[in-house]
């Protein structure tokens, strides 16, 4: 029973003892180590949120990102589709313009052509119609160097005239 | 595997440090068997209860061992104030030593090791530093060197650095007491509290630990100081409570008068329980923790007595040790249990006592069962 009898003393002493470690502690260990703690937490809590929002960021960034891939794909794929369509139109054009300009110059050479063989055409006619009377004029020589033959032939021109 | 090893080491060297203040039992006993020339069988006869209950109990020098004759201990400061006498400081080596007690100053010592003065109609008031005094002191010295050394390591590293050593350590713990004990209980006015909590948490666990050295002094064992430290509490608890905690209490609403003549005071019996309840748990708890370690201890002399030879103590002693040695671990945890126990009835009987009117009903079942 002399355990459970309280003594003054001691009593005394814890109390003075529990109020100065509390006053103490509470000033200078529990104030800053809770504030501390406390700070961490919303330090903590602030970063995580940061971190958070850097990352819905960056997802919105990327999400743009893409878009604008995705748009810059579509640009150059219209873009070498209208130089295709370009270099095809050239070409064709090209050909167009070549083939006319062929085909006038085929023109001229044949008008070139024709104008020079009608010349030479004209040409070998008169000479034709030279060596003709040249020979002509040669055979009616040879055939009229005789009076008979001239009668002859004055008589039988007359017939023809008479004839007429 | 080391750190398992470096336990168990430390566990066998406290056991074995245990023992040593029971040489001084057979000093005492050797003593008396030839002063007093007892026939052989009293003098054999090894009183447990004497030793343990000398161990448990406040004194007035912190004894340590004892060599033969020579008791190694450490005499305290003696301090009485009677009105008569006044005041007088001296040391407890006057009083001489146990068995040939010396009068001083008119003082001495009785046969519970309580201060008596000569003139028994003198009233005095005993203020001595006894061993229990002196352990709290020696606690409160590494209680205010530890937490004021973590909290300048706050300070110097700031909020941002991670915590290390010794304040990595108690951090896991302060953070316990707040999000384990003190919110839950405490609700949003938990902060206000903090201070409270940690002291009494610490203090207490510091000093149960301390009460679990080989030769300690069993300071949270005892009922004077579970007392104060639950008179604490009973008056935070007092002046914090608010209008809807007394009006529940001394006019509970919605029940009928007669009945409120028989609940009315069953309520208020519960409010001063609540002080009572804290301080016998944490005494019963530590008390009956050093009395088991000091009784299985005791055992090793107890059989050593029982016949001609002291074999059977010889061999007990293993037993013994291993008990002690499981029984030792056992309460290096209850240290820390009953440090939160304490701390989170509380809480809790604070909690009460500030709830605001919602959601009463629903709690107050909670803290009856947290209670049990």
């Amino acid at each position: 029973m002399e355990l459970l009898k309280p003594a003054l003393g001691l009593f005394f002493w814890a109390l003075l003892a529990f109020m100065i470690v509390f006053l103490i502690l509470k000033k200078f260990a529990w104030k800053p180590i809770l504030n501390m703690l406390n700070e961490r937490e919303t330090g903590i809590a602030n970063a995580l949120q940061t971190a958070e929002k850097v990352k819905g960021e960056m997802s919105a960034m990327k999400a743009e990102n893409e878009q604008l891939m995705k748009q810059a794909h579509e640009e150059r794929s219209a873009m070498l589709k209208e130089a295709k369509e370009i270099k095809e139109k050239m070409i064709t054009d090209a050909k167009e313009l070549a083939k006319t300009e062929a085909n006038k110059i085929i023109l001229d050479a044949q008008e070139q052509i024709n104008r020079s063989k009608m010349a030479a055409i004209t040409e070998v006619k008169n000479e034709i119609g030279l060596l003709s009377v040249a020979v002509a004029e040669k055979i009616l020589r040879n055939q009229l160097s005789q009076d008979s033959a001239q009668d002859a032939y004055v008589k039988k021109l007359t017939e023809e005239i008479k004839m007429n | 595997m080391t750190g398992k090893k470096y336990l168990y080491l430390v566990g066998l060297a406290w056991a074995l440090l245990m023992a040593i203040p029971f040489t001084k039992a057979y000093a005492q006993e050797h003593h008396a068997a030839e002063a007093k020339a007892e026939t052989k069988e009293e003098a054999s006869k090894f009183n447990a209860s004497e030793i343990i209950f000398g161990h448990v109990s406040d004194a007035h020098d912190w004894h340590f061992f004892s060599i033969g004759e020579n008791h190694i201990s450490l005499p305290l400061p003696i301090i009485i104030y009677s009105k008569t006498k006044g005041l007088s400081i001296f040391s407890s080596a006057k009083f001489g030593h146990e068995g040939h007690r010396e009068v001083y100053n008119g003082y001495t010592l009785d046969e519970h090791n309580k201060i008596a003065s000569e003139d028994k109609s003198e009233s005095f008031y005993d203020f001595s530093i006894t061993k229990n005094v002196l352990s709290m002191l020696i606690g409160v010295v590494l209680l205010l060197i530890i937490m004021l050394n973590v909290a300048k390591k706050y300070k110097q590293n700031g909020a941002n650095v991670a915590p290390s050593g010794f304040q990595n350590a108690l951090e896991p713990v302060i953070m316990f007491v707040r999000d384990d004990v003190a919110k839950p209980t405490l609700g949003a006015k938990y902060q206000k509290y903090m201070p409270l909590l940690l002291t009494l948490f610490f203090f207490i666990w510091i000093n149960n630990m301390l009460g679990l050295l080989p030769g300690g002094a069993n300071f949270t064992g005892n009922i004077t100081v579970t007392a104060c430290l639950a008179l604490i509490s009973f008056i935070v608890l007092l002046i914090n409570a608010n209008k809807h905690f007394w009006g529940h209490l001394l006019n509970p609403p919605g029940v009928p008068l007669p009945i409120k003549f028989l609940l009315v005071p069953i309520e208020i019996m519960s409010l001063f329980i609540k002080p009572i309840a804290l301080a016998i748990r944490l005494f019963a708890n530590i008390l009956a923790g050093h009395i088991i370690i000091l009784s299985i201890i005791s055992l090793i002399f107890i059989f050593s007595k029982m016949g001609q030879n002291p074999a059977a103590g010889y061999g007990f002693s293993i037993v013994s040790l291993a008990f002690s040695i499981f029984m030792f671990f056992l309460e290096l945890m209850v240290a820390a249990i009953q440090a939160f126990i304490f701390t989170n009835l509380t809480a809790v009987f604070i909690g009460q006592a500030i709830e605001d009117a919602h959601g009463h009903e629903e709690h107050d079942h909670h803290h009856e069962e947290a209670t049990a």
